[in-house]
This record gives C-alpha cells, sequence and structure tokens, in this order.
C-alpha cells in the first residue's frame, strides 16, 4: 500500500477538520463535541471487519466482539444524545409546557 | 472501484459535509442526519465486503451495543453531558485499542503498519482509562480535586517514554511479543496518572483533548487497515478536539502544558484564607425590587447552577422580568461549567432562546450600560483579579466585566473561595450584593417576588 498517500489524506483532512470546527459557533461546542465524538466511532469498520473475518482466531473474534459492542455503543449513543441536545436550541417564542 | 469503497467515499463526504452544517443552529441538525447517514453507509459497506463472512456475532454486538447506547442517550439528564461524553469516548478508544491488539496478535505486522499499530494502541488504551476516569471525576465518584504528589510530572513523563520506548523497539523489532503486555498496561497505567492532577474546572480542555486523541487512534487505524474512510473521520475528529482544547485553553490565559501538568487550584488553596471582609447581602425581596427596576440585567451561569439544577427557575425568571420589558441577557464565558459550551447546552434545554445567549467578547463591552448582572453559581471567570492582581494565579485570564455594571448580585451557598482557590474582589466592591442560598431556592423566590408586584 501506498503510505504516503495515506499520510496526503490525513493531512488534508486535518487541515479541513481545522477550518470546519473553527467556523462552528462556541453555541453549539458541546453538541459539535458529541458529534465529532458519534464520527470516531467509525472504528466499528475494523471492529466487523475484524471480527467478521474467516479464518480468524478466538482472541480476535472475542476481542472483535467487544469492539464491536464498544464501538456501536458510542455511535448510537453520539448520535442521539446530540440530535436530542440540537432540538432544544430554539430561537424564539419558546414553547410553553 | 468496488460498493463498498464507493459508499465509504459518499460516507466521508457525509462526515464533512455533518461538521460543515454544524456550525450554525439553523442547520445543525441537518449535520446530524447528515453524519449518521454517512456512519450507515459505512456499516453496510463494511458488511457487504467479501472479507467478512460471520454475521452472526458482528449482529448479536450490534444490537447489544444499541442497547446499551439508546438507553445512555435517551434517559440521560442533560447536567449529565459531560459525563455521557467522557464514557461514550471511553468506549470508542477501547474499540480501537481492541482491534489494534487483535490485529496485532493475527497478523504479526511489521514496519510501517506496526507504528501505525503502535500508535492506535497505546493512544486508544490511555485514552480509555483517562475517559473513564474523567467520568468519575464528574459524576464525583472520584475527588474532583486534583491530586498531586512530589515527582508526579516526573513519573508521568517517565513512565510515557518508556511506552514510547517500547512501542518502537516493537516496531524494530515485532517478534519480541513478550513485550506487548507491558506496552497494554503502561498505555492503561499511563492514562489513569495523566487525569489525577487535573481539577474539575480544567475538565473542559482535557475533554475536548481526549475527543482529539480518539479521533487520531481512529486514523492510525485507518493507516494499519489501509482505509481511507477511517483515516478521513478520524482526522475530522481528532483536528475538532485539539482546536476545541486550544480555544479553551486560550479562554483561561493558560497553556496546554499549564493544564496538564499544572495541577491548577491545589498550590493556592492556602493563600485564600484572607481576613474576613464586610461584604453587602441583600434578601429575595430586595432584590426583586433592584431586578424590576432595571431596564437591562445581565446572568451570568456558572458550573454552579449546574450543580444546583437552576436553569428552569432562571428561565422563568427571564420570562417574567421580559414581560416587564426588562431586556435580559446572558453571558457565556467560554470555560463556564464542565465542557464545552455546557451552558448552552442547559440553558436550551430550560427553552430560553439561543439569542440571547451572548459570547464573552460580545457582551463585555455593553456590561459599563448594564443595570444588573445576576451571577449564579460562577466565580473565578468574574473576579477581577485577573485584570488587577498580575501576581493572582489566574492573571491574564479572559474575564466576563460583572464589576462594571451599575449594580452586581451574585448568588452564593456561602463565601467559600472558587475552583481556584483564590479570594474575589468582587464580593466586596459597593455596587455588589450577596444574595446567599441555594441558586435554585433563591432564584424561585426572586420569580415569586417579580411575580407578586406584576400582578398587584
Amino acid at each position: 500500500m501506498n503510505y504516503e498517500f495515506g499520510l496526503y489524506v490525513f493531512m488534508l483532512a486535518a487541515f479541513l477538520g481545522f477550518e470546519l470546527i473553527r467556523r462552528v459557533s462556541p453555541l453549539l461546542h458541546t453538541p459539535l463535541m458529541s458529534l465529532t465524538n458519534a464520527i470516531a466511532s467509525i472504528s466499528v469498520v475494523g471492529a466487523i471487519l475484524i471480527s467478521g473475518e474467516e479464518h480468524a482466531s478466538l482472541l480476535s473474534r472475542v476481542l472483535g466482539f467487544i469492539a464491536v459492542v464498544a464501538a456501536t455503543t458510542n455511535l448510537v449513543s453520539g448520535y442521539l444524545i446530540t440530535d436530542r441536545m440540537l432540538k432544544m436550541f430554539r430561537k424564539r417564542e419558546p414553547k410553553k409546557k | 472501484m468496488s460498493v463498498f469503497q464507493a459508499l465509504y467515499l459518499v460516507a466521508a463526504a457525509l462526515f464533512i459535509l455533518a461538521l460543515k452544517w454544524m456550525s450554525a443552529p439553523a442547520t445543525a441538525r441537518r449535520g446530524v442526519i447528515s453524519g449518521e447517514l454517512g456512519m450507515l453507509l459505512a456499516v453496510i459497506g463494511t458488511l457487504m465486503r467479501h472479507e467478512v463472512v460471520n454475521y452472526q456475532w458482528i449482529v448479536v454486538a450490534l444490537l447489544i451495543g444499541a442497547a446499551i447506547g439508546v438507553p445512555l442517550a435517551v434517559l440521560m439528564p442533560m447536567t449529565a453531558v459531560p459525563q455521557r461524553t467522557a464514557i461514550s469516548q471511553a468506549c470508542g478508544a477501547l474499540a480501537s485499542a481492541l482491534i489494534g491488539t487483535a490485529e496485532y496478535y493475527h497478523r504479526h505486522p511489521t514496519g510501517f503498519i506496526m507504528a501505525a499499530l503502535a500508535i492506535e494502541i497505546l493512544l486508544g488504551f490511555l485514552t480509555f482509562t483517562a475517559s473513564l476516569m474523567a467520568f468519575g471525576k464528574l459524576h464525583e465518584i472520584l475527588p474532583s480535586r486534583p491530586i498531586t504528589y512530589k515527582g508526579q510530572n516526573f513519573v508521568n513523563l517517565g513512565l510515557f517514554v518508556v511506552a514510547a520506548g517500547i512501542g518502537v523497539t516493537l516496531v524494530i523489532n515485532p517478534h519480541q511479543a513478550g513485550l506487548f503486555p507491558a506496552f497494554v498496561v503502561l498505555a492503561l497505567t499511563f492514562g489513569v496518572l495523566l487525569i489525577i492532577p487535573i481539577g474539575g474546572a480544567d475538565m473542559p480542555t482535557v475533554i475536548a483533548l481526549l475527543n482529539s486523541y480518539a479521533g487520531l487512534s481512529a486514523s492510525a487505524m485507518g493507516f494499519a487497515l489501509d482505509n481511507k474512510l477511517l483515516i478521513i473521520a478520524g482526522a475530522l475528529d481528532g483536528s475538532s478536539g485539539l482546536i476545541l482544547s486550544i480555544i479553551m485553553c486560550r479562554a483561561m490565559n493558560r497553556s496546554f502544558a499549564n493544564v496538564l501538568f499544572g495541577a491548577f487550584g491545589q498550590l493556592q488553596t492556602s493563600a485564600a484564607a484572607t481576613e474576613a471582609r464586610p461584604v453587602r447581602s441583600a434578601s429575595a425581596e430586595e432584590a426583586a425590587l433592584i431586578l424590576e427596576d432595571a431596564r437591562s440585567v445581565v446572568v451570568i451561569p456558572g458550573y454552579g447552577m449546574a450543580v444546583a439544577q437552576a436553569q428552569h427557575k432562571i428561565r422563568e425568571l427571564y420570562d417574567i422580568l421580559t414581560k416587564r420589558g426588562v431586556d435580559v441577557r446572558f453571558a457565556i464565558h467560554p470555560v463556564a461549567g464542565r465542557m464545552p459550551g455546557h451552558m448552552n447546552v442547559l440553558l436550551a434545554e430550560a427553552d430560553v432562546p439561543y439569542d440571547k445567549l451572548v459570547e464573552m467578547d460580545d457582551i463585555n463591552s455593553d456590561m459599563a450600560m448594564t443595570d444588573v448582572v445576576l451571577i449564579v453559581g460562577a466565580n473565578d471567570i468574574v473576579n477581577p483579579a485577573a485584570q488587577n492582581d498580575p501576581a493572582s494565579p489566574i492573571a491574564g485570564m479572559p474575564i466576563l466585566n460583572a464589576y462594571k455594571a451599575r449594580t452586581v448580585m451574585i448568588i452564593k451557598r456561602g463565601m467559600s473561595a472558587g475552583f481556584a482557590g483564590i479570594d474575589n474582589e468582587l464580593y466586596y466592591l459597593p455596587n455588589t450584593l450577596m444574595l446567599f442560598g441555594d441558586a435554585r431556592v433563591f432564584v424561585s423566590s426572586l420569580v415569586k417576588e417579580v411575580a407578586a408586584t406584576t400582578n398587584a
């Protein structure tokens, strides 16, 4: 594999991340953190690959299984709570309960 | 290009759009949907790959993860959002560390891949234990005070050097498998030691930094697995966490090194024992009269508001004062609370319109024209010593200029010092009124007093 290519991808994505995040209003820093936290659960991809392999050892299977559970927990709770938080941000005329 | 690669490409674009739309409240929910869609495509694409042949355990694991994740998100009260972020972060970091471990034993990698795996495992395991420790401190299972001992920085640094040394040895000579467990144990231990000296008020910086580590770990996994989607998503998370922690550091006028190794608030506690100076205090009735007569009121919330769960009562006060024609706004300091943006979420939960939540730089110039500043559970972020006293531990920290207002009201349980352990001269100013009591109870009596005169 071409590592150099990977490093370029990493560098460009990191700079893009900086530019995008800098524009986020401080108002939304908490939901932003839970959103990026949820995006980091992309490690679920690696976890599925490890646990789904045909000739995986018992160790790989066990570690992969735990990894899928942990990553999915991060993923599901991360997205759900971000949305729950954002629903609360209203501009005017707060609804009376 | 196979189907899964096309799906990965679209997923990467959706993650970038997610962050782009997150920049403003009007599009933020679209951003979340975009992120969810990206993740869905990534999972579907991975399940379609021909390497993946055993589905039953994956499906079971996905279901278990969802079964834990849903209640974690739905049942968590908003005041516990920092804890939830920490625990969720711990899960993500654990996942990437375990995948790295499985890869190491399964493939016996060498060279560049081993280096990527070593970084993935080191960051994964240290973020795992560090996030658990942060969770413990935020949830107050562990003492939230910083715990320091002599030679602490030396021990931490030494441990890190040894761990990094083992990592390098494993890259140069991957057959020394006996060293691998030691590497894991050192990474786990380092995570614990890293958080021990961190105090509660530094948590916003540290949580953001750990977020960055979790992302970098996922990115390193992308290098190990030759997966561009992982590299991109990890890099986005890594840079986002880093920039947030830089913003937090700036808001305290401190460096990274100072937050991580400075153990703020421990050394200064002795200096807090100054002589008792006289303060003016007021009852809810007197305070309510002043609020009613004001034209403009600025509320400054701090972590104390979260602890007392006072945000809903504060919104009632906001409603009743606004109805009387008083201009009420909220001044939000970047490091108020226990994570970036903590106060905004709590006030939004209480239905305060977000255009009334004003950032520090935008509201400071209005302070001198403000009739009443009402401080609820904040301390160091309004301490004028940051501007006046070069010897103060918080010297140079940007503060909300509450002292410039015509009247300053501070709701506080007692006269104890703030997190930084230093006295606040704001309490002794001639235009300051101390309102002693629990924040929630006091604000609700303010609401009652104002309501009584409104209806009369």
